[in-house]
């Protein structure tokens, strides 16, 4: 009997407390700084166009086997604009089977790809989450909008030269 | 003739029931056979297999860094606890050092998934025996575990954060201010579990003295973890095989008495407890430092064979692999806690009644992704 009533003291007590549930659709719980979503490219301003050369490293690590990257010349380099001599032709992930796991940011060695905030991708069709470059760059300026992102290596470049 | 088959004796014949495979009570997908006779359970026949997608056979495909996903997918529920006792074989085998940091992030992580772990079973187990409301707190009290993750990780579940050298990166700044909070309201939910459930009277007629599992019985089935404790063994990996870090701590083993399913149950209570006073002294120890030992990610271990255990939330999880030199390890096999204590359940659940196979095998605490693999 004294079990009982001791429990029921406890749900009265949370009578008094707030309510700690998010009704999910209409509220959304914070995301947190590091939160990993889908994996998204980014897109270098400064001189417009994307950081991925697609060189391919992820797609050869990547544990599901759900990208895949086409690499091309980059016109813009002849011009003299940019530094990067390759750039990416085309680029696939395909969201239905990416495992979220980060192997692909790990491995890119020039801050093309990052794991954006973007989780609430359901479609209707099976293959609609098929994305291509248009929209993994469209959802990369979004992630870089939202957070201020900098790459790593010129983020370790500019210390450097305010240090020297 | 009417009066002589009146008269005749009524036959009984035992009934075939299936539990399972998608019963809300089994925790996954397990199915039982039983034959039952009236209430009275006489016969079961488990059949596991349906959650198999062949983790042991995968990974003889994938590099040792992609392993680790394969990992955290085993049991679903201690994601950090599988990571870290793969990631210790790899370690073991190239005699890699861990840096100091590492290592306690690692530990306060691991119980903060085994917190997490246990307050999930208290609450499904209440709902086993019909009590809604537990699992409404533990819930509550688990998602601030998961933000807790999220925050640190960037996963809820599937983290993929503790590498083989050490950590993916380092905790954020925050860290320590979080956790001191969390720890605080942890505390104060577990009391909550305490009184809501571990001595109310229905709660007890429940559980107290169904799916007695004598010490003899458990030892000869290799059961592990809280069950065995709950037995009255008070075997720990993390106590009598220190790995890790796990012997500059003080923490106690708690033992049951007669390992029924209230044993089962308050054993598991207790670790939290056990488990917080951990985190806590790790938190006050935390040194600063390294949190990985850099390494090429194509790792090739040398040639060589180790088996590597831990203490995972529901027993002891041992990882045997062989490498033969290249960047694929030749055979990984893991010792699955949960397997060895559902193998149990065919001697637990003869000569009980058919309400009482849900309650058994709720404390049991299995989780089918480990038992199927
Ligand atoms: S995202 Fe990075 S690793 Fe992948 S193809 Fe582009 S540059 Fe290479
Ligand atoms: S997050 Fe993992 S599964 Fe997804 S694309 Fe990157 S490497 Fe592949």
């Amino acid at each position: 009997m004294l079990g009982n009533l001791k429990g029921l003291l406890v749900t009265l007590s949370s009578m008094l407390r707030k309510p700690v549930t998010y009704q999910y659709p209409k509220e959304h719980k914070p995301i947190e700084n590091r939160y990993m979503g889908f994996p998204v490219l980014m897109w270098d301003s400064q001189i417009s166009e994307p950081y991925c050369t697609g060189c391919m490293v992820c797609v050869r690590y990547c544990p599901t086997q759900c990208m895949t990257a086409v690499m091309k010349d980059n016109p813009l380099h002849a011009e003299g604009v940019s530094k990067r001599r390759k750039i990416v032709d085309s680029f696939e992930i395909n969201f239905g089977r990416c495992i979220v796991c980060g192997i692909c940011v790990d491995v890119c060695n020039f801050d093309a790809i990052e794991m954006s905030h973007e989780h609430e991708l359901s479609k209707y069709a099976r293959n609609d989450n098929r994305s291509d470059l248009t929209r993994l760059l469209e959802m990369g300026r979004k992630y870089q909008e939202e957070t201020d992102w900098k790459p790593k290596t010129n983020a370790k470049e500019s210390e450097e030269e305010a240090s020297s | 003739m009417v009066d002589q088959d009146i008269n005749k004796k009524l036959d009984t014949v035992q009934m075939m029931v299936n539990m399972g495979p998608q019963h809300p009570s089994t925790h996954g997908v397990f199915r039982m056979v039983l034959a039952v006779d009236g209430e009275r359970i006489v016969d079961v026949e488990p059949h596991i297999g349906y959650l198999h997608r062949g983790s042991e056979k995968l990974c003889e495909g994938e590099i040792y860094v992609q392993i680790v996903t394969l990992f955290d997918r085993l049991d679903y529920l201690s994601n950090l606890n599988n990571e870290m006792v793969f990631c210790r074989a790899v370690e073991k085998l190239m005699e890699l050092e861990i840096p100091e940091r590492a290592e306690y992030i690692r530990v306060i992580l691991c119980e903060l998934n085994r917190v997490a772990s246990h307050l999930l079973f208290i609450g499904t187990f209440g709902l086993d025996v019909g009590a809604m409301t537990p699992s409404m707190y533990m819930f509550r009290d688990r998602e601030k575990i998961q933000s807790m993750f999220e925050a640190v990780t960037g996963a809820r579940m599937m983290h993929n954060y503790i590498r083989i050298g050490g950590i993916k990166n380092d905790v954020p700044d925050d860290f320590i201010h979080r956790m001191k909070s969390l720890i605080v309201e942890l505390k104060k939910g577990l009391e909550e579990a305490d009184k809501l459930l571990s001595f109310n009277e229905i709660f007890l007629a429940r559980t107290k003295n169904i799916g007695t599992m004598s010490a003899k019985m458990a030892i000869e089935y290799g059961v592990s973890g809280p069950s065995l404790r709950a037995s009255g063994v008070p075997i720990d990996i993390r106590k009598d095989h220190p790995y890790s870090i796990y012997d500059r701590f003080d923490f106690g083993i708690p033992i049951g008495e007669i390992g029924d399913c209230w044993d089962r149950y308050y054993v598991r209570l207790e670790e939290v407890r056990q488990s917080i006073s951990i985190m806590e002294q790790a938190l006050y120890q935390l040194p600063d430092g390294d949190t990985i030992t850099p390494t090429r990610f194509l790792l090739r271990p040398p040639k060589g064979e180790v088996y590597v255990r831990g203490e995972n939330p529901r027993g002891e999880i041992g990882v045997y692999m062989i490498s033969d030199g290249t960047d694929k390890p030749y055979r990984v096999k893991v010792r699955p806690p949960s397997f060895c204590n559902l193998m149990t359940i065919k001697d637990l659940l003869i000569d009980t009644y058919v309400a009482d196979a849900v309650v058994i095998l709720g404390s049991l605490d299995i989780v089918l992704g480990e038992v199927d693999r």
